[in-house]
């Protein structure tokens, strides 16, 4: 894709050919394959099991969002995924593919090989994701110089340019302040271009907007839009904000308590969401036209469940509007459908009608 | 800093949904509506009120088996220093001078001094000196210090400035180099060391009542039990007060250590207790120079002095971890 | 930084002041009348007037104390009592002994501490860190004089290691140069003598040095277990950089910054415990010669030490506090506004 031996960057013309339209989603070749991930965190009070029989795919290129509440469990298969996981967490099963190669199973050498490298990573706080006690140009030439090799001078260009490409006016300037003298999304821009300093194939970016203010989000998102074509790259987006998929996502994966409920093209699962659970979360969007002055704001009945003690059978039904016997006595498998799209459910809601339970949503 | 302690705030119900919502309520504690949800058992424990704070913090040292070990050895050591005399097999200041020196033996468990004193009752007697002494000191720069600390915080200005730069004066002169000196003015005499072990400590207890007045104005927490309209002196007794008590008693407890020790080293300089009164420091400072043809009259008292010190940090220790909000959240 | 550096060095003298107040206070107001001790409790009482006249005792309070200031400021910090010579001359001649075994302890206990508090903040859990904290925790817990002797007894007595005592053997004292005996004898090429006195140096140190070191490795171990739980650990983790790195270099320094508070803070301790270890080991330092001097009654020794040790004390915690300000960004560059 690019040459590393001169340092420069160059822009990937045939990445951008290889972006699809919108609706040739899953089309292009699988880069990272995960394979039944499932990893617990051992405590005093229990075992949680936040990521269960975990499966998805990203394909190259493309942006891959990942949605759920806090607690589902997204942003511990991320960081399962790119081994990053601190004790009491360990990963229980499962495979992590990239390339060929079972991320899982690599020595650390090798991994520390992919980190940073192939496979980046950005995270939701910039204001601790930073060393405070290092410079931005330090920080930034670590990664650069430990991956490309480059000597200081050639190590300290390219992170002048990575600032420059990623919005920071004056790079040559701001290369030598330290973080606390930036704003938050300064310092996410830092990050991002951190990140994709040394060009890789897949960033990982975990809720890279949570933190930030509304305004700063949409140049964050439109950043990071923007390096994708440039670079060629493919996107994780981990969020629980769907105005963030609906804008910037190709495909989705849903998840809950753990688990993949629905995966599918992001035109596909706005126009029509498969899973009760989505269909809760599109409902609970607020409307500025639709909603008449006293009617009540729809929310999802009930409360996630808590992850010591998760129900058997379909962690969603106690608070389902569709659900059924079997659904309570039985956990639904993700089947993947004739259309391609993946659903975990055994109701159709597109032929079924919705019979709230007693115990609905009061004032 | 402490919890905000949800007890003081009326009950809020609140719908469950999403799981923002969720999150708060796992934060604050707050008991969940009794909307009956078929097939959702919530488990209790995850979702319990907020306990009363003595009562978490005795928990948590219950837990910590050093610590409790610690404590029964200090109740004991306690039990021994009030029972002193009646439990000493020989008299601590009779001296006879032909058995001087003897090693142990079964008539005398730790042996003999150089002035044919028992050694094992003259350790027995010294604790209740050290304890005293220990006690009374920490007494003394508590009871001073919190005082000093909650005017200057109060006040303000330039009482505050004043008061703080005392302390700070103080605290620019060497712990026991100042109590020594003290003790030079003073005079020789363990009452006098007493009170110059007390003074050196005063300004760390100033400064922790000083801190925790100043935060009443300055917190978000606080702030907002103002918001809620909770008065002053309300804030102050339920709030402030019991964060500052749990950092006080950690403290205190570690000062009762270090005092144990300033009292040894003042013992064995020779400013302590008046000879022949038995006292951990002065036994040492007395029988060094048989270093090596009575090793004995020295292991002793200074393992007394180890162990007690020992027991007092482990408690202490054990106190700061059980009150540490941080670590509850197990 | 540079405002911040005069802010504290102007914060610094009315401390010192401060100090010498109440050093002064405690010897000449609230002591008692050294008058019958010096001259003994048999002299007349014309003959002690005399003398508290000679020195004088007789004048109002205030005025001693701006004689003594002046005094101390022109580096003249009175005559003792019994040797009748300068105190600042006395001290003077003791202080290399004493700052030596003070150096030396606190290299000892930093270099140590650090390394046994990042071992056991690494290791969390495992046996490293629970004998590393047992260690520590003892060596907070054992009186610095005891474990002097105990070292004597073990080292010295039984296995005969090392001398029990002094600090040099007199026969092979170097000539005089900068007061310090290691320094003087690599000064005159004389490898002996160098080890001789380092000989002499070791248990001293090593007592003396215990209790610091136990403190710094609490904090060090504390410190690094807050840094690594920070999210710019993982961040780096995330770049793939080697873990020795991750540890060595980005968890580390921000560690060691508030360590150094700790460590200025440990100096003044050992200057207190460096008393009861020079009694221990006869070393002819000041702090055998301040307790002696205290308990002849010898003011103007004892306030010349005090203020002395006062004053060095309040410069090490100065100079810790900007190192600790030029090591941490946040403080060196907060005058530089946010974009």
């Amino acid at each position: 894709m690019t040459t590393q031996d001169t340092g420069t960057i160059m822009s990937s013309p045939a990445g951008a050919a290889a972006l699809g339209p919108l609706d040739a989603c899953g089309a292009q070749p699988i880069i990272l394959d995960v394979r039944g991930l499932s990893t617990e965190f051992v405590m005093k009070r229990g075992t949680v099991r936040a990521v269960r029989d975990v499966s998805f795919t990203v394909r190259e290129g493309e942006v891959l969002a990942i949605v759920g509440e806090s607690g589902s469990g997204k942003s511990v298969a991320a960081l399962s995924a790119m081994r990053l996981l601190q004790s009491p967490g360990r990963v229980a099963a499962g495979e992590v593919v990239y390339r060929g190669k079972d991320l899982l199973s690599l020595s650390a050498r090798e991994m520390r090989d992919i980190r940073g490298n192939h496979i980046s990573m950005i995270f939701q706080e910039p204001m601790t994701s930073l060393n405070p006690v290092f410079t931005i140009e330090d920080q930034l030439t670590e990664s650069i110089r430990t991956h490309l090799k480059l000597d200081k001078k050639a190590a300290t260009a390219r992170a002048i340019e990575m600032l420059r490409l990623v919005g920071i006016p004056s790079p040559e300037k701001r290369v030598k302040d330290y973080p606390h003298q930036m704003s938050g999304g300064m310092r996410q821009r830092v990050m991002t271009a951190m990140a994709l300093s040394c060009e890789p194939d897949l960033l990982i970016a975990d809720e890279p907007t949570t933190a930030l203010d509304v305004t700063i989000q949409a140049q964050i998102l439109a950043l990071l839009a923007d390096l994708r074509k440039k670079f060629g790259m493919a996107v994780i987006l981990i969020t629980h904000d769907l105005g963030v998929v609906a804008e910037s996502a190709d495909r989705v994966v849903v998840m809950y308590c753990g688990q993949v409920v629905e995966e599918a093209c992001a035109a596909d699962l706005f126009e029509q969401p498969l899973h009760p659970y989505t269909l809760g979360l599109l409902e609970s969007i607020p409307g500025m036209d639709e909603t008449e002055s006293d009617e009540p704001l729809y929310m999802i009945r009930g409360m996630v469940p808590n992850p010591l003690n998760l129900p058997t059978g379909c962690a969603f039904a106690p608070r389902c509007d569709y659900r059924t016997e079997q659904c309570v006595r039985e956990m639904p498998p993700l089947v993947e459908r004739a259309d391609g799209r993946k659903l975990r459910c055994f109701v159709d809601v597109t032929d079924t009608a919705p019979t709230p339970v007693a115990g609905e949503v009061a004032e | 800093m402490s919890e905000w302690n949800q007890s003081s705030v009326d009950e809020v119900p609140t719908m469950g949904s999403e799981s923002q919502k969720a999150d708060e309520t796992l934060a604050t504690g707050i008991v969940l509506p009794d909307g009956e949800i078929p097939g959702d058992d919530y488990d209790e424990t995850l979702y319990e009120k907020p306990e009363n704070q003595w009562l978490e913090m005795w928990r948590s040292l219950r837990a910590n088996r050093a610590a409790l070990v610690s404590l029964i050895f200090i109740i004991l050591l306690v039990l021994v220093a009030v029972a002193g005399p009646y439990i000493t097999p020989y008299n601590p200041i009779e001296t006879e001078m032909s058995n001087a020196l003897k090693p142990p033996s079964a008539e005398h468990w730790f042996g003999t001094d150089q002035l044919g004193m028992d050694i094992f009752s003259r350790v027995i007697a010294g604790t209740r000196v050290s304890l005293t002494v220990g006690l009374l000191a920490v007494s003394i720069a508590l009871t001073t210090g919190i005082v000093l600390g909650a005017i200057a915080g109060y006040a303000g200005g330039w009482v505050d400035t004043i008061i703080m730069r005392v302390m700070d004066m103080m605290l620019a002169i060497p712990s026991i180099l100042l109590a020594i000196t003290l003790m030079a003015a003073l005079g020789k005499g363990i009452d006098k060391a007493v009170i110059a072990i007390g003074l050196v400590s005063i300004p760390e207890y100033a400064r922790i009542v000083r801190g925790n007045i100043l935060s009443i104005k300055e917190n978000d927490y606080i702030a907002a039990a103002h918001v809620v309209g909770l008065s002053d002196a309300r804030i102050i007794f339920r709030h402030v007060l019991p964060n500052a008590l749990s950092v006080i008693i950690v403290r205190a407890t570690l000062g009762i250590s270090s005092a144990i020790l300033d009292t040894a080293a003042l013992g064995f300089l020779g400013l302590g207790v008046q000879p022949p009164q038995p006292e951990w420091g002065d036994m040492l400072g007395r029988a060094r120079g048989f270093i090596f043809q009575a090793p004995h009259t020295l292991l002793y008292p200074g393992m007394a002095i180890t162990a007690t010190v020992l027991a007092f940090n482990l408690l202490g220790d054990g106190l700061r971890d059980a009150l540490d909000p941080r670590a509850r959240i197990k | 930084m540079l405002k911040y550096v005069i802010k504290r060095v102007f914060m610094v003298i009315p401390v010192m002041i401060g100090v010498s107040i109440i050093v002064f206070s405690l010897m000449r107001v609230f002591s008692p009348d050294p008058a019958p001790i010096v001259l003994g409790q048999h002299a007349t009482v014309e003959s002690m007037d005399a003398w508290r006249e000679a020195n004088g005792l007789n004048d109002p309070v205030v005025s001693q104390y701006f004689t003594y200031l002046t005094g101390a400021l022109k580096g003249d910090l009175g005559t003792s009592y019994y040797t009748k010579s300068p105190v600042t001359g006395e001290i003077f001649a003791r202080f290399p002994a004493t700052i030596e075994l003070a150096l030396a302890a606190i290299v000892f206990a930093t270099v140590v501490g650090v390394l046994l508090g990042v071992v056991a903040a690494v290791k969390k859990n495992s046996i490293f860190d629970a004998v590393g904290s047992l260690f520590a925790l003892v060596g907070v817990s054992i009186p610095i004089f005891w474990l002097g002797i105990l070292f004597i007894m073990f080292f010295s007595g039984y296995l005969h290691w090392f001398p029990s005592g002094g600090r040099i053997d007199v026969l092979l004292k170097p000539a005089e140069v900068t007061g310090f005996y290691m320094v003087d004898a690599v000064i005159e090429g004389n490898w002996v003598a160098f080890n001789n006195a380092l000989d002499h140096l070791i248990l001293p140190a090593l007592a003396l040095g215990m209790y610091s070191m136990a403190i710094i490795t609490r904090m060090t171990r504390s410190s690094m277990l807050e840094t690594l739980g920070q999210d710019y650990i993982r961040t780096a983790r995330a770049k793939g950089i080697s873990e020795t790195k991750v540890i060595g270099k980005h968890a580390l320094r921000p560690s060691l910054i508030p360590v150094t508070t700790v460590i200025g803070l440990q100096f003044g301790s050992l200057l207190g415990g460096a008393l009861l270890t020079e009694s221990v080991f006869s070393w002819p330092g000041i702090g055998k010669f301040t307790v002696d001097s205290i308990l002849k009654s010898d003011f103007p020794v004892v306030q010349g030490i005090v203020l002395l040790v006062a004053v060095i004390f309040v410069m090490i915690n100065l100079t810790a506090d900007l190192a600790y300000a030029s090591l941490d960004p946040r403080i060196k560059y907060s005058s530089k506004k946010e974009r």
